[in-house]
């Protein structure tokens, strides 16, 4: 019996029958990925155009990179938001996560869902409000508000990964560890952290990745020497096809590909089991 | 019950007829005051940073040139054509994306949802690597194989497709791919996940009753995936009514959208009672959407993932 008549599925459907669900689906999947993995050899190329396959292979536009002022700068703004995103929304969401989750009030639902409202509020009215608010206080192009802003963006997710990692936790471990004789801030620190760890460093690594990435609210309120590396791409992308963007676009893949083990390595450990 | 509840359930069963019954109540009371004191600073940070700004935007809305309330601003949004079609742009390209992500979506997911443990692990990858990659690099990369002499054009002539370089960016089948692209995994990711959540005994039992493969998807599977779809294709269509990065791109500035629309009133006339009105009715589809959903849907079952039986 060949695999094209062997049994697919529950219904005895054959592989061979839905062939041409194979065939979609690994079309949609090339799509989703060919695009970004086809950057990275493109930035290879010698050419003022970006060829694939490359006729000449250089490192030329990584030199342009590495050796412009403006672009290291953006980096480095980048890089320390993002940092400092991470450092300021990660303790902020879980606490939440657990101050919601043990008080468990009527009203609880309500703070959550006004908690993860910048996940449902367009990008761009933010943009505009921290902006204007910014104006007044003075913060605009400063790193205090840049983190702020973006620390407030990456709240919901912070609360939404912790949370779903709390359902699954067992709360009368840490009852124990209380009926012993521990602190709630000891129990919590001792008992609870420990077993939903790996859901708090998902959070960790994806409040870093949404200030790295954001784009429209760093338009508005970042510039001068605070400036984003996404907003220097923004807006060389919206004049020009720059071969310089392919190279800092396939460094940016590698560290968003790389944080994406981590997160899957850390997956594959389940908290709360 | 849930886990907080046992948390404090014993405690007043053990202690109602006690003496200091009322104070243990209070004390308890207190307790859960404090531990609700943890969301404060989030709450803080959240207010400050988008609750006042956005109410801020509400009153300038309503604010004329001369600083009295009037609603000028909302009848130019009525009386202009210019904003209507900007309207109109933004609904067709949100409906178009949310469309063809389910049309190409839903297979991948039905897809992955069939494989065996390992290979769905690895075949989620091409799902969650453009979903961890910035939305800039992945708009760039389509920027650079659309264009006029990029790989699309070059591959599709050598093949024999067309004869000529054909115009596919800067307008609004570019930015239909660029959006596809970037909405598809918020389709698949919970489309996915309610598949996983049917019970396949379901589908066993038509099969057993005698249905025909394609009658036991028709009749019993696709149904019971349809709070995920339904999830799914929400996301994607209010993700993109606020959309602006890829239009911005990849539209070359012929297909024109609000965000779009908000960010050029502000950077280009400085006018922020014009910006601040579209600003509010982008808000006031995108919520008026979410909550439509939720009273045409079960939105708690959806967002639930349950099994979404009957």
């Amino acid at each position: 019996m060949s695999w094209f008549s062997k049994a697919a599925s529950e219904t005895q459907i054959t592989h061979g029958s839905r062939l041409w669900l194979y065939v979609v689906a690994a079309l949609v999947m090339i799509f989703l990925v060919a695009p970004t993995i086809i950057v990275i050899p493109m930035s290879f190329s010698e050419s003022q155009y970006l060829e694939f396959p490359p006729r000449t292979w250089s490192t030329r536009w990584y030199d342009h990179y590495f050796n412009s002022y403006e672009w290291m700068s953006a980096t480095r703004t980048s890089v320390v938001a993002a940092f400092l995103t991470m450092v300021v929304a990660t303790p902020l969401g879980v606490m939440a996560a657990y101050g919601l989750f043990v008080s468990s009030f009527r009203f609880s639902h309500m703070i959550f869902l006004l908690l993860i409202s910048p996940m449902m509020v367009p990008v761009v009215l933010i943009a505009i409000g921290v902006f204007y608010v910014y104006a007044k206080m003075k913060l605009v192009h400063s790193m205090t508000g840049l983190v702020l802003a973006h620390s407030m963006l990456a709240i919901p997710l912070v609360l939404i990964v912790v949370s779903s990692a709390l359902k699954s936790y067992d709360m009368n471990q840490e009852m124990v560890a209380r009926s012993l004789g521990a602190s709630r801030l000891r129990a919590f620190m001792v008992v609870t952290l420990p077993q939903i760890r790996f859901s708090v460093i998902t959070a960790a690594l994806l409040s870093f990745l949404t200030s790295f990435d954001e784009v429209i609210v760093a338009l508005f309120i970042s510039g001068g020497d605070n400036a984003t590396l996404t907003r220097g791409m923004f807006i060389t992308l919206r004049d020009q096809i720059d071969p310089t963007i392919a190279s800092i676009s396939t460094i940016m893949v590698l560290v968003s590909s790389s944080l994406l083990v981590l997160a899957q390595v850390f997956g594959q450990n389940k908290d709360g089991k | 019950m849930s886990v907080a509840e046992s948390l404090h359930a014993p405690l007043a069963v053990r202690t109602e007829d006690a003496p200091n019954a009322a104070g243990l109540k209070s004390d308890a009371a207190k307790e859960r005051m404090q531990l609700l004191g943890l969301c404060s600073p989030a709450l803080v940070l959240v207010t400050i940073t988008m609750v006042l700004p956005v109410i801020w935007l509400f009153y300038l809305s309503f604010l004329s040139d001369e600083g009295t309330f009037s609603l000028e601003h909302y009848h130019r949004l009525t009386a202009s054509k210019a904003y209507a079609r900007i309207f109109y742009t933004t609904f067709q390209v949100s409906v178009l994306t949310t469309l063809i992500c389910v049309v190409i979506g839903y297979p991948l997911a039905y897809f992955l949802a069939q494989l065996p443990r390992r290979a769905a692990a690895l075949c989620m990858i091409t799902v969650l690597l453009p979903f961890w990659t910035s939305l800039l690099v992945r708009t760039y990369a389509w920027l650079v194989l659309l264009q006029r002499k990029g790989l699309v054009n070059t591959w599709a002539i050598e093949l024999g497709l067309w004869d000529e370089p054909i115009k596919i960016v800067h307008n609004l089948n570019g930015t239909l791919i660029g959006m596809v692209h970037i909405m598809l995994p918020f389709l698949v990711l919970p489309v996915y996940a309610s598949m996983k959540a049917i019970d396949t005994d379901y589908v066993k039992a038509a099969a057993n009753l005698g249905a025909s493969p394609i009658q036991a998807f028709w009749k019993v599977f696709f149904p019971l995936s349809l709070p995920g779809l339904f999830a799914g294709a929400l996301i994607v269509f209010v993700l993109c009514l606020g959309f602006f990065v890829t239009p911005a791109v990849l539209g070359g500035g012929r297909v024109i959208m609000v965000a779009m629309s908000i960010t050029d009133t502000i950077e280009l006339f400085f006018n922020w009672g014009a910006a601040s009105a579209l600003g509010v009715v982008l808000l006031v589809m995108t919520l008026g959407s979410l909550f439509a959903a939720s009273k045409l849907l079960n939105l708690d079952r959806i967002l639930g993932g349950g099994r979404g039986g009957h």
